[in-house]
């Protein structure tokens, strides 16, 4: 078994099968919190600002069944020029796809500096024999994906095999190394409480996650601000003990510029600029792009815009 | 031939025991010679019934109505020696079920003058009564015995120690109502009283910085000086009356305390 | 918002920029028409007043005058208190309780539909932000005249074995920090109990205390059931010693209150008082850390710090008090502090030129006496009053910092070892208002709360208020309840049935 890269302090991994106490989160607080900071105003050149870098951080995703190399080339059409009516909208960060489609994400982003995210270990659910996702971090692997987006088996988490959940990150990032980077997916959806998400993040962060993620999008409940907070004080925690660096991604119902803007917000207040980058921050959509774009456009316009102008990839 | 009677001596109550004034004083009253008690002894007075406090008001609500149904039994047991003192046996009769009446009362309070509140967002709260610390007690004159309980018994079941200015024209009816006291389980300090000059003393109570609440029961033209000296500190002031029995006479010497939790998984 | 060259960590490293910076967000202060000048509202109208004295009333934030406020004098206050007595045996007495909730009911409805417009005029006058004003302080109020005008009709349930009557005139002195929440505290009980009112607002507030004046209007609240005298102490203490009034409700500074308690000594009037505190929040080891910081954070920067209840003295468990501190002094550093009516900022306007040179001399006292000072960088607007949110760490329980009620944004913090070391030094204060206590451990909470003295006890929370929830104080924080049943109590007289 690996040893972690860092482990913020109070962990004694690997010689417990259990964590020792991490810290706790009050749920009403941190709600509380989050709602404060979804209120920010953000206007004029500010919002601007935001939209933009919520492009630029963004991996446009699809993971359906009836995904064809068509309709993701398309997307990836739609990632690296989203306006081309407008030469100042940046590309977006990457393209997430699930494994089969990772040639045919590359075949249309290559040279563009738009990456390439593949899902794996069993996605969503995570409940494969180790040497199954094992071998599917390989093959995407070797498919050329720049980034791998792991899901952490919430059936060991849930059942107390913590040191389970935490090697498997550690395997899953030993293939990953040197040639992508591992974001872990909490599914945070699943996990009950604001105390699990706390865990599971230092879980994975100890286990060498680059990024950790909120959820697949396929569960019922997806991305929350306070969920999202929950994570980034967890990373925050983590680069004030030890100096490492983790990303945050959320995924899965942010639909709306508006709330890609409170997320921006919520990185901001808590980790600060360091983090506004699609290297520290991302965020996973597919509809959001459109919103975001017709957004800008209003703001270059002073019009208020119709779907009907944008293309639907 | 005739026997020769052994006389009390009326000494004051402090700490559980019944010392003479420190300042070795008596007075006539009633026929007989009570102790004077000092300012000084009223100050040892309330530093022994605030280090009393702690124990009372921690102690259990039923244990607390237990400690006043046994002052109940020693009264009832002590009956002749309060009636003379008092106006007579119906007097006795109407304090002691008085102090009954109020000792049922310590585990009933937190749920009639307590209440749990909805408030609007996912929080826990509650209110709940607690005591308000040392009561300074100038007590009735009339009806001597009747008049005393009833101010007495109210703060201390709500969980207050009490210091007492007896009466100046009846003392006796206080000295005998705390020989009872001390045979009754009330922990020493948790009822103090004091014999003597009300004009001498209580504007020291009124003044004492820690003294929490006071009851001018027996107060008459020197009322308004001594509410501005109970200012001092912000004390809680009644001017109860001799005869009165409800549970808002334990109130006015009950704090509330309001408590939030969050509600959240 | 400008963007740093991409430092040369590798090629395809993104840029990190250099600041977000919000864009300003101002609230439209046109939603608000203030007069140029007030009078007093007593008998149903707005009349000038006899003294003919008046004074200006400012924005803080701006030190630029706003209106020109009456000072009401002696034959002000009576003609005030004759015109509330006269309500209270003509009409307001006589109404069918349940007639007098719907006009609390009304009250209510109009201060939501009317909430903005009170929401800005609050910060403009006192100075606090509009976030707070407009999430806070109008909900709240609004809240208050709705939880009470249920219990109008209904007081024959609140206690039991009583008949419960209202007293008379009640006089109430309000402070300056909630202007319009002090009102409503005041004003929604006292109606509910069918007293009639005499209401002081502050000497540097009065301007929604007089919009509130149109709202009764609006409301056709019979004449002389409410009225406003204006003006400095002066009006305060002639209030205090008119011989109409059946009782005085004061919240304010300890001392005033003592200065009201023994002026009303012997008179028979009833009297509430709401005072100062100096508030403990506790913080134990297992604590939720980062929501902890938050209660840490609105326990004494909400509102500028003007907040009786405010947690203005820090007891972190010694373990983990350079965690606590190190994360403290960030959170600080995201504070907004500027336009109180910009919707983004987090700590507004000093509320007057006297507080803010009160503050300055404890904070001081605070540095000369050798307590280490904080402030996170901010730039302070040139004109108005402000005071950058301070934190003073290796405080001692003697300071004066940690004795004294500050009223401003300053903290100090306090370490402990032991709850019982905890429970000693928070209780080591002549004021009991409120405390805190964070720990996850249920048995320590019940632990913790019974033994504070303090009438409100937040646990794992801070600074929440409620018109359901008692809140008062013990020892020198004064005595009587606003909010909840116990909050009736004060405005009626309970006979025996």
């Amino acid at each position: 078994m690996a040893t972690a890269p860092a482990l913020p302090g109070g962990f004694e991994l690997p010689l417990e099968p259990r964590l020792p106490r991490l810290g706790s989160v009050d749920a009403v607080g941190l709600e509380e919190r989050a709602l404060a900071l979804s209120r920010r105003s953000i206007k004029k050149g500010a919002k601007v600002f935001a939209l933009d870098l919520a492009i630029r951080a963004m991996d446009l995703t699809t993971l359906e069944g009836a995904d064809t190399p068509g309709k993701v080339g398309a997307l990836a059409t739609k990632g690296v020029r989203p306006d081309p009516s407008d030469p100042g909208v940046p590309s977006v960060a990457a393209i997430c796809v699930y494994p089969n489609l990772v040639p045919a994400a590359l075949a249309r982003t290559r040279g563009t500096g738009v990456k390439v995210a593949s899902v794996a270990t069993a996605f969503p659910s995570g409940q494969a024999p180790l040497e199954v996702k094992l071998e599917e971090v390989r093959a995407v692997v070797a498919m050329g994906a720049h980034e791998v987006d792991m899901v952490i088996d919430r059936g060991a988490f849930l059942s107390g095999r913590y040191a389970q959940v935490y090697d498997e990150v550690v395997r899953a990032r030993e293939v990953c190394a040197g040639k992508a980077h591992l974001k872990v997916i909490l599914e945070t959806g699943e996990l009950g409480t604001y105390d699990n998400v706390r865990r599971a993040a230092l879980l994975a962060i100890a286990g060498g996650a680059d990024f950790i993620k909120t959820s697949t999008g396929k569960a019922a409940t997806n991305a929350t601000l306070p969920v999202a907070l929950c994570m980034l004080e967890t990373i925050r925690d983590v680069y004030e003990d030890t100096g490492r660096v983790v990303g945050m991604k959320v995924a899965g119902g942010i639909r709306q510029a508006k709330q890609a803007v409170q997320y921006l917000v919520q990185v901001h207040e808590t980790l600060g600029v360091a983090w506004l980058t699609p290297d520290r921050y991302r965020i996973g959509a597919s509809s959001l792009l459109n919103d975001i774009l017709m957004q800008l456009r209003k703001e270059r316009t002073g019009r208020y815009q119709n779907p009907d102008y944008f293309t639907v990839d | 031939m005739r026997r020769v009677q052994v006389r009390k001596t009326h000494k004051l109550f402090i700490g559980g025991a019944f010392p003479r004034s420190e300042s070795g004083r008596t007075l006539v009253v009633e026929g007989a010679n009570v102790a004077r008690a000092s300012r000084k002894d009223l100050r040892d007075a309330v530093r022994i019934a605030r280090q009393a406090g702690a124990g009372w008001s921690g102690a259990t609500a039923y244990n607390r109505g237990q400690v006043l149904y046994r002052l109940a039994e020693m009264m009832e047991a002590r009956r002749g020696a309060l009636a003379a003192a008092c106006r007579g046996k119906d007097e006795v009769d109407r304090a002691i079920d008085r102090v009954v009446w109020y000792a049922g009362w310590a585990d009933k309070l937190a749920q009639v003058i307590g209440s749990a509140n909805a408030v609007a967002g996912p929080y826990f709260n509650f209110t709940v009564p607690e005591p308000t610390g040392v009561v300074g007690i100038v007590a009735p004159a009339e009806p001597a015995l009747l008049g005393l309980v009833s101010r007495l018994a109210p703060p201390l079941v709500g969980g207050n120690t009490v210091v007492v200015i007896a009466s100046d024209a009846h003392p006796i009816a206080a000295v005998e109502l705390a020989e009872c006291v001390a045979t009754a389980d009330v922990p020493p300090g948790v009822v103090n009283i004091l014999t003597g000059l009300r004009g001498e003393l209580a504007p020291w109570l009124a003044g004492h910085m820690d003294v929490a609440g006071l009851d001018l029961a027996g107060a008459d033209g020197d009322a308004a000086e001594l509410e501005r000296l109970g200012a001092e500190n912000v004390k809680r002031i009644v001017r109860g009356k001799a005869d009165e029995q409800s549970p808002y006479e334990i109130a006015a010497f009950l704090e509330l305390k309001t408590v939030w939790h969050p509600v959240g998984f | 918002m400008t963007e740093t060259k991409t430092p040369a960590r590798g090629a395809d490293r993104a840029p990190i920029p250099a600041s977000w910076d919000y864009a300003p967000a101002p609230e439209a202060r046109d939603i608000v028409k203030i007069a140029d000048r007030y009078g007093l509202f007593i008998g149903g109208k707005l009349v000038e007043p006899l003294s003919r004295q008046r004074y200006t009333t400012l924005d803080p934030s701006r030190e630029e005058p706003l209106a020109e406020i009456a000072q009401a004098g002696k034959a002000d206050v009576a003609k005030a208190v004759r015109a509330a007595r006269d309500a209270y045996t003509k009409t307001w007495s006589k109404l069918r309780p349940s007639e007098r909730a719907k006009y609390l009911f009304r009250i209510a409805r109009i201060l939501q539909e009317r909430s903005r417009e009170l929401a800005v005029l609050e910060s403009l006058n006192g100075g606090k932000p509009i976030r707070e004003s407009r999430d806070v302080d109008l909900p709240l109020a609004a809240a208050h005249f709705f939880y009470y005008a249920g219990w109008a009709d209904k007081l024959e349930y609140a206690f039991p074995g009583r008949t419960p009557r209202p007293i008379g005139v009640a006089g109430q002195i309000i402070p300056w920090n909630f202007p319009l929440l002090m009102l409503a505290w005041k004003i929604a009980p006292a109606l509910a109990a069918g007293n009639t009112v005499v209401l002081k607002p502050a000497e540097t507030t009065p301007l929604t205390a007089l919009v509130f004046c149109d709202v009764v209007r609006q409301a056709e609240l019979p004449p002389g059931v409410v009225n406003v005298v204006t003006g400095d102490g002066r009006t305060g203490a002639e209030l205090v010693a008119s011989d109409g009034v059946d009782k005085i409700a004061f919240t304010g500074s300890t001392e005033v209150g003592k200065a009201i308690q023994r002026a009303v000594a012997g008179s028979g009037k009833r009297l509430t008082l709401e005072l100062g505190g100096k508030a403990a929040n506790i913080v134990f080891d297992d604590a939720p850390l980062d929501q902890a910081v938050e209660g840490i954070v609105n326990g004494i920067y909400f509102n500028q710090g003007h907040v009786c209840c405010a947690g203005s003295r820090l007891f972190v468990q010694e373990s983990i008090a350079d965690a606590v501190i190190t994360k403290l002094k960030r959170r600080m550093s995201t504070l907004r502090v500027g336009d109180p009516l910009d919707k983004n900022t987090d700590v507004g306007a000093i509320n007057s030129k006297t507080q803010l040179d009160k503050i300055r001399a404890l904070v001081e006292s605070g540095v000369a006496e050798g307590a280490e000072i904080y402030q996170p960088p901010c730039r302070l607007p040139e004109r108005g009053y402000w005071f950058a949110p301070t934190v003073f760490t290796n405080v001692a329980q003697s300071y004066r910092i940690a004795q004294e009620e500050i009223f401003g944004p300053v903290l100090s913090v306090l370490t402990f070892r032991t709850p019982e070391e905890a429970v000693e030094k928070a209780n080591n204060t002549p004021y009991g208002l409120s405390a805190g206590v964070w720990t996850e451990k249920g048995s320590r909470i019940l632990a913790m709360a019974a033994r504070l003295r303090a009438g409100v006890v937040w646990a794992n929370t801070y600074n929440r208020f409620d018109p359901a929830s008692p809140f008062g104080g013990y020892k020198e924080s004064g005595f009587g309840r606003e909010g909840g049943l116990h909050g009736l109590e004060p405005y009626l007289r309970l006979e025996p049935r």
